[in-house]
Formats: C-alpha cells, sequence, structure tokens
C-alpha cells in the first residue's frame, strides 16, 4: 500500500548569516523544520561554539574545569585549546566587566578581545558580562578593536540595542538579541534592530533558554513556533536561534551534583556531559542553530549526533 | 477532525422513528456531532454506517493498553504535532533491554526496578521491561520471560520474530497483557493469531512505511503499535515525523502508537537518539541501558516535553516542614513553582537541618519569574508571614530569600519587621549557607 508522504508547503525559510571574516562559518537558511530533508532544504549544520572566560571561573565543578587545567586563567591559552578539542566558534565572555568582579574597563576588554581573535583562527562571538549598560559601553570599544573581524556580539537587550547595534553596523558584526521567553517580545526586539538598518541576517535570536529539567520546555516550544513563523514568511522571526547551552546546564543539580552526593543518579561524568548534550540535541529539534556549550566532551558527542541527522532522510 | 451534523445525517436511516429520543434524525445527528448523544441510542443504524462513523469519531491515535493492574502502561490518544498546540497526551513509554542471554536476569531486573526518580514531587519511572530473545532459543526465551514476570515491577515487552518462541512465552506472560514485539511481513499470521489468542497488544514492523500500512490494514486488529523498520535516528525522526502527520489527517493504517529502539552503538549516542524518539512522537523507546546517568536524563526530558504548557505544575501555598523544626529553626522563602519548591526543599534536605520553608503563591512560577512578573514581591511574602502561622512557631524573626531577589530585603524588612537574610541564588548553596550563618 503506498502511503503519500505528507510535506508541507512552506514558503519562506530561516535567513542565512555569515560569521567570521577569513575562515567563515554559515548559519541558517533552513526551509523546513529540523532535520526534516524530505521536506526542504537545510543548507547548514548547526554550529557549536566553546566558551572561554576572561576571568577564572569560581563555581565551575571540577569535571567542567578539567579539560582546562592550566589555561582556565589565560584566555587566549584557553582558546586555542576549544579550537583543538573541535569548536566550530570560541565564545569570548567578558566577565571581567562586571562591576562585582574585576570591573575591568572597555578598554581592557577590547584588548582582551583582539588577543583571542588574533591567537584562533575560528569565527568569533563576543559576550559581554550581562550587566546592560556596561555591556553597551564594553561592546561599542570592543566591536571597534574587532573591526573587520564578522563577529557575533551580545547580548542586546531592550535598553542596550542601540549602542550595541550601532557598534556592530559600523564594524561589520553582527548581533545577538536577547528576550526572556516570548515570541512577541523577539519580535518586537528585531524590528527595533533593523529599523536602525541593521540587515535582518545579522541578527542571531537568544530566547534566554533554561536547560534540561529546568524550564527546557519553554524555550522549546518558542523556538518550535518561531521557526514555524519563519517558515510561513515572517521576516522578523527568520533569524538563526542561539542558545547559551552550556551555562544553564551546568548550573543544574544534576550535572553538579558528585557521585558521593547522588549515587543514585549514576556517575556524575557520564550524567553532567549527557545533561549537557541533552539540552543541546532537544534544542536542535526544536531549531536552534548556534550552541554555546561548556564541556569538550559535549561538543564531541554533539558533533556526531548533528553529522548523522544531517544524512539524507528524503524518502 | 470530527464530523459535522450533515455527514453524520448522511449516514442516518432517515426515517425519522423517533426511537432514539430525538423527533428527527436530523435532530439525532445534531446531538451527536456536539457529544450529547451516543450512536448505540439509534437501533436501525447499518453496520457500514457504524463503521464510518466510529472511526470517524474515534482519536486520531487510538488508545493502547499494555500490561495490567498497578503495571499498566496506556499509549495514544494524541491529537497535535506540536506541544504548543494543545499538550502531548501519554508520555513515552521507556522500555529497558534484558537478554536471555545475560548471566543474571533477575539482577538485571532488580536494577530496572530501581529506575526510579522523584522529581517535582512526583515519581518518575521507567514502565517496561523488554526481554530480547537474543538466544534463539525458545526455551531459553520463556526462562528468561519467567525470571523477569516474577521480578519486575513493571509491564513485559516480549521481543521475538520466532512465533514458536513467542507462543512459549505467552504461555507464562499471555494472562498479563504485555507487548508481543512481534509481526512483520514473514512471520505475520502467526504473531496476529497470537495477539488476538491473548488479547495482547501487538508490534507490527514493516520494512517501510508503505509495508507497515499495508500489514496494518491486513491485521482487523486494533490493539497495535507500530515500527517503521527505520533504526537511524535521522530516518526514524522522518518516519515518526510521517506517522503522527498521517494519523492526524486520518489515515487510519497510521492512527496508533508508535514504538523506537534507541539502538546506536555508541553507548553515549543511544541517549541521544532516545531523546530525539521522545521529543519526536514515539509511543516507546526501548533502551539498552540501565544506567542511572543515562536514564535520569530521559526521564527528565519526557517530563518536560510532556507538561501540559498551559499549566506549571505548582504545590500548594502553605507552611511546610523539613524535619523536626523547633522555635529556632530557619525560615526559607520561595515560590510555589514546584520545580522551584522541590529544588529548595531538596537541598534543605540535604543540609540535614531542620527548618521551615514557605512558598509564597505566584501561580506556579519561578523566582525571577515571578519578581519580574509582579507576583513575587515584599507585599506578598509580608501577607504570607502574618498569615501563616510561622510566627508562632519560631521565637525569632529572621527569614531567609533566594539569592536572585536580593533586591527585595529592605522594602520586605520594612514591611514585615523580619530581618531579611539573603542566601544563595542556587538552592545547591543552603547547606553550606547554614553552617556558616545560622549559627546552631
Ligand atoms: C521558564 C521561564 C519562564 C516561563 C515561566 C515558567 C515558570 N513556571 O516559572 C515563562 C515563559 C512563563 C516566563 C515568563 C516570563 N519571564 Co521568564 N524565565 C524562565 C526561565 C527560562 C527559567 C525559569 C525557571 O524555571 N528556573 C528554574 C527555577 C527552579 O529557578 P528559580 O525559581 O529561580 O529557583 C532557583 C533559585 O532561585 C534558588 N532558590 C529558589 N528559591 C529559593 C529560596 C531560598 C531561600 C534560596 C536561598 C534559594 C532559592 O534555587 C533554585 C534552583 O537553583 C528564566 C531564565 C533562566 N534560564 O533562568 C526566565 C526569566 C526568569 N524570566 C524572565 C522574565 C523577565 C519573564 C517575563 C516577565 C518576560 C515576559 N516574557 O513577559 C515573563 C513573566 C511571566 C508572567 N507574566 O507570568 C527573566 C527575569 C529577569 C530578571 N532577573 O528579572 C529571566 C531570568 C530570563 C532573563 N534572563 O531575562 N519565564
Ligand atoms: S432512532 Fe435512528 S432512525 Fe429513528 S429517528 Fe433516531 S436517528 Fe432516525
Amino acid at each position: 500500500m503506498a502511503v503519500t508522504i505528507a510535506k508541507e508547503k512552506w514558503t519562506s525559510k530561516v535567513g542565512e548569516m555569515v560569521l567570521g571574516a577569513d575562515s567563515s562559518v554559515n548559519v541558517g537558511g533552513e526551509s523546513t523544520l529540523p532535520f526534516l530533508q524530505f521536506e526542504g532544504a537545510i543548507p547548514n549544520k548547526p554550529v557549536l561554539a566553546l566558551e572561554v572566560w576572561d576571568l577564572e571561573p569560581e563555581d565551575w565543578p571540577e569535571i567542567l574545569k578539567a579539560p582546562f587545567a592550566g589555561v582556565l586563567a589565560d584566555p587566549v591559552a584557553w582558546a586555542k585549546k576549544n579550537v583543538e578539542y573541535g569548536a566550530d566558534v570560541v565564545s569570548l565572555r567578558l566577565m571581567s566587566a562586571h562591576p562585582d568582579f574585576k570591573n575591568a574597563s572597555p578598554e581592557e576588554c577590547a584588548a582582551t578581545a583582539k588577543a583571542v581573535a588574533e591567537a584562533v583562527n575560528v569565527p568569533l562571538i563576543i559576550i559581554g558580562c550581562g550587566v546592560e549598560e556596561k555591556d553597551a559601553a564594553v561592546l561599542e570599544k570592543v566591536g571597534e578593536a574587532l573591526a573587520g573581524k564578522s563577529c557575533l556580539i551580545g547580548c542586546a537587550t531592550e535598553k542596550n540595542y542601540k549602542t550595541i547595534t550601532a557598534t556592530a553596523m559600523v564594524n561589520g558584526h553582527s548581533v545577538i538579541a536577547s528576550t526572556p521567553l516570548d515570541i512577541n517580545l523577539s519580535k518586537q526586539l528585531n524590528i527595533l534592530m533593523t529599523e536602525m538598518n541593521l540587515p535582518a541576517n545579522r541578527i542571531a535570536i537568544d530566547p534566554l533558554v533554561g536547560a534540561l529539567g529546568y524550564g527546557i520546555e519553554y524555550a522549546y516550544s518558542i523556538m518550535e513556533r518561531s521557526r514555524i513563523g519563519a517558515l510561513m514568511g515572517d521576516k522578523m522571526l527568520a533569524m538563526p536561534v542561539i542558545c547559551f547551552v552550556g551555562q544553564e546546564a551546568w548550573k543544574a543539580k544534576e550535572a553538579k551534583s558528585t557521585d558521593e552526593e547522588s549515587p543514585e543518579w549514576g556517575a556524575q561524568e557520564r550524567r553532567s556531559i549527557l545533561w549537557e548534550v541533552l539540552t543541546t540535541t532537544t534544542f536542535a529539534q526544536a531549531g536552534g542553530s548556534i550552541f554555546v556549550l561548556r564541556h569538550p566532551e559535549s561538543v564531541k558527542q554533539v558533533k556526531v549526533h548533528l553529522d548523522k541527522m544531517m544524512e539524507s532522510n528524503v524518502y | 477532525m470530527a464530523l459535522t451534523g450533515l455527514d453524520i445525517f448522511k449516514q442516518l436511516p432517515k426515517t425519522n422513528c423517533k426511537e432514539c429520543g430525538q423527533p428527527t434524525c436530523l435532530a439525532f445527528a445534531m446531538q451527536l456531532a456536539s457529544g450529547k448523544t451516543s450512536l448505540d441510542k439509534c437501533p436501525h443504524v447499518s453496520d457500514a454506517a457504524k463503521e464510518v462513523l466510529d472511526s470517524a469519531s474515534a482519536p486520531p491515535v487510538a488508545l493502547v493498553t499494555i500490561g495490567k493492574g498497578e503495571k499498566e502502561l496506556q499509549l495514544g490518544n494524541e491529537t497535535v504535532l506540536f506541544r504548543h498546540d494543545k499538550r502531548f497526551e501519554h508520555p513515552t513509554g521507556i522500555a529497558v533491554s534484558v537478554h536471555d542471554t545475560d548471566s543474571d536476569i533477575a539482577g538485571k531486573v532488580q536494577s530496572i526496578n530501581k529506575l526510579v526518580f522523584d522529581r517535582v514531587g512526583q515519581i518518575h519511572k521507567v514502565n517496561l521491561v523488554a526481554v530480547k530473545n537474543t538466544s534463539g532459543d525458545a526455551v531459553k526465551f520463556a526462562e528468561a520471560v519467567k525470571t523477569v514476570q516474577d521480578n519486575a515491577d513493571f509491564a513485559l515487552l516480549l521481543a521475538s520474530e520466532d512465533a514458536a518462541a513467542m507462543e512459549k512465552a505467552l504461555e507464562i506472560a499471555g494472562a498479563n497483557a504485555p507487548l508481543i514485539c512481534g509481526a512483520n511481513a514473514a512471520n505475520y499470521d502467526a504473531m496476529l493469531a497470537l495477539a488476538k489468542k491473548y488479547d495482547a497488544p501487538l508490534v507490527v514492523k514493516g520494512a517501510d512505511l508503505n509495508e507497515l500500512a499495508a500489514l496494518v490494514e491486513k491485521a482487523g486488529y486494533k490493539k497495535l503499535i507500530l515500527d517503521s523498520g527505520a533504526r537511524e535516528v535521522n530516518k526514524v525522526l522522518a518516519d515518526q515525523t510521517q506517522i503522527r502527520r498521517q494519523a492526524l489527517k486520518k489515515f487510519r493504517p497510521f492512527g496508533y502508537p508508535t514504538i523506537t529502539f534507541a539502538d546506536n552503538e555508541d553507548p553515549i549516542q543511544a541517549v541521544v537518539d532516545a531523546g530525539v524518539y521522545i521529543a519526536k512522537y514515539a509511543g516507546i523507546v526501548v533502551l539498552n541501558t540501565a544506567d542511572p546517568a543515562d536514564v535520569l536524563p530521559l526521564i527528565t526530558l519526557r517530563l518536560n516535553i510532556y507538561t501540559d504548557p498551559q499549566k506549571p505544575i505548582a504545590v500548594e501555598s502553605k507552611l511546610y516542614e523539613v524535619g523536626n523544626p523547633g522555635p529556632d529553626a530557619p525560615v526559607f522563602v520561595t515560590t510555589n513553582f514546584s520545580l522551584t519548591y522541590f529544588c529548595v526543599q531538596g537541598d534543605v534536605e540535604a543540609g540535614r537541618f531542620p527548618a521551615y520553608i514557605m512558598p509564597v503563591d505566584t501561580d506556579g512560577i519561578s523566582v525571577l519569574t515571578g519578581w519580574a512578573a509582579g507576583k513575587f514581591t515584599p507585599e506578598k511574602i509580608t501577607e504570607m508571614l502574618n498569615s501563616c502561622g510561622i510566627a508562632d512557631k519560631v521565637s525569632h524573626r529572621k527569614v531567609i530569600i533566594p539569592g536572585g531577589v536580593a533586591v527585595l530585603s529592605g522594602k520586605l524588612n520594612e514591611m514585615s519587621g523580619w530581618e531579611v537574610l539573603v542566601g544563595p541564588r542556587e538552592s545547591a548553596g543552603i547547606p553550606s549557607f547554614i553552617k556558616q550563618r545560622w549559627g546552631a
């Protein structure tokens, strides 16, 4: 009995973003739901980034620190290590700018970013410390210092998007637009940014995801709805989605709790890696395109999976 | 795709005999369309019409039951492609495999029985033990099935494509409606006969979607679970999507729950594949691992994907005690989102320090969401401090709030008169916070 394959006729697609100048990486461009090659094109594989901090992280669990022993206090060496570990992109977090930590100046941050950019030949994501006004000031200088490198900078929020968008336009970067799990807020910020004349394909949506067990389902559904919106022609939802998985997954108790604390949960090493990996692969099913991770083993495992998902399933 | 009154009317005898209690056939059809009466009230509908009306009013994915009594597992009744459209109804059943060649089957079953986790105040566990006829030997299979049945806390999935082996296994386990896995083009008639004999659910496996549809059509049996034959994750995703889409379009052969197998040779990738199946429509996923480090993430994912998107799971907003708190026990304030509450409760327990927990009613949302939405405010906390009776239970006037909402402390102190201690941002920091800050 012949089954007629059910295909949706989508009218539009996700915009395609180019990251990096010399050796660039393309993101987005899908004209179907995730990995349904039988229905449309998926020109680019989701991109995996590993995080670097410019300040030694203190509360990371041992399992997460171990692969970076000796480089955690040196962002340049750490960034190189990330490339060795197979990251497509390096994501530099300028934590030292935080007023509660070093309160580093925008100039100091720019110098760090420049040093990292010169040390690696993969595209960069540059993230501020999360304090909105400070991030605007920091990214202004960083954006200038990295002019022409086509970085992805952020996170722009409704409070600081103007400065960050302007910097990105002048210096040729793309911008991460963050809104807390709300499709309308997300659209609205994208509209504001494109009204400043930033091309739509230079915006990545950050829906502020939660980890497996900690609100993953909200982001999952927001992302599915955004992708469907994009495929039905809503240009202000047709941006690649970035998911900061590492920071969320490694906060989870299931990732942090040691073998001794939770023997009934199995070995921490395996459990914590799976927490990061499954959070990522689940978001890949909902339409995530850029994943910022922390553990090199997670990158390795997610890569194997994505390679398989990119193989054809055309009937 | 519900039928309209007119669609139904066309199938009725149109004699207006009134035996159904309605003045006319049309009136009866209208009542039926709005679910106010049932088809059996009309004694005159033809069998053919009954068939059409039954199948049209049946849910797109049939409800199928595996096992009996406390071990029963229900699958199906799904109505949507995306959880945001309504919600997914029956969480994916998780099966863990044992082989009839395993040396310590009873021991393995014991370790599967332990795959029970307490999360957000609910018990979450695996659902089935899959007994595999890896030996190819009927007697060995039957022995293994007996051992598993005697020891397992869960219903059984019997995996053999050999009808003779299945027959022996069913002599032991058949009365408990195990899942027979299963039928394929080669053993079809024999397997189907066994399923009918024991009135047990049956997996039908096709070499591809076309063969699967043909086999289902031929069955004349409704307790089915579908296996499209695909085993690579990219292809399984496509088939799962097709089966669900076709079921929603009322392509009847695909109107049953599905089964998937996380058989990837790489054990980590097998877990990842299982995650895809849970997110994408699998009725059952069969695992080859009983390692809690593998199963806990999958059970958590299932809980998340199958949560009703319209209703966050909340706990009752009232004073809770951990241990036997005395008058000098600490008081923790949090919200009544169950994930939040149980994080805090678990960590307070881990600190082995008797305490009170006071979850403020935020309509079941988290600390930061509650704060951002104006539902976790100094006013609300003060009101609860005054009304929940805590003031009579403790002799001190100190309250601990989550680190994430440190900004509330000034106003809360002013309004309530209680001294406000700002706790750690993550509840995991509570045990060490207590040690340092709550001098016993
Ligand atoms: C899921 C989610 C939602 C869901 C709500 C789900 C729910 N039932 O709560 C939805 C989609 C509805 C939502 C909506 C909004 N959200 Co929201 N949401 C999240 C998200 C992703 C996860 C929240 C969560 O479930 N966390 C898990 C729980 C367990 O965390 P928790 O309650 O904080 O508990 C932890 C700690 O606080 C601590 N703790 C808890 N209690 C106690 C007690 C003591 C004594 C101690 C010591 C510690 C402690 O331990 C717990 C475990 O570590 C976060 C972002 C993130 N990744 O965290 C944003 C976030 C909380 N949301 C945010 C916002 C702004 C909103 C909205 C106002 C935005 C909007 N879209 O309009 C709305 C408001 C909703 C409304 N009007 O009702 C912001 C809050 C920003 C801020 N700092 O103020 C966040 C932080 C996102 C962001 N980074 O901007 N959200
Ligand atoms: S009993 Fe049947 S045939 Fe008679 S009026 Fe009702 S619907 Fe019509």
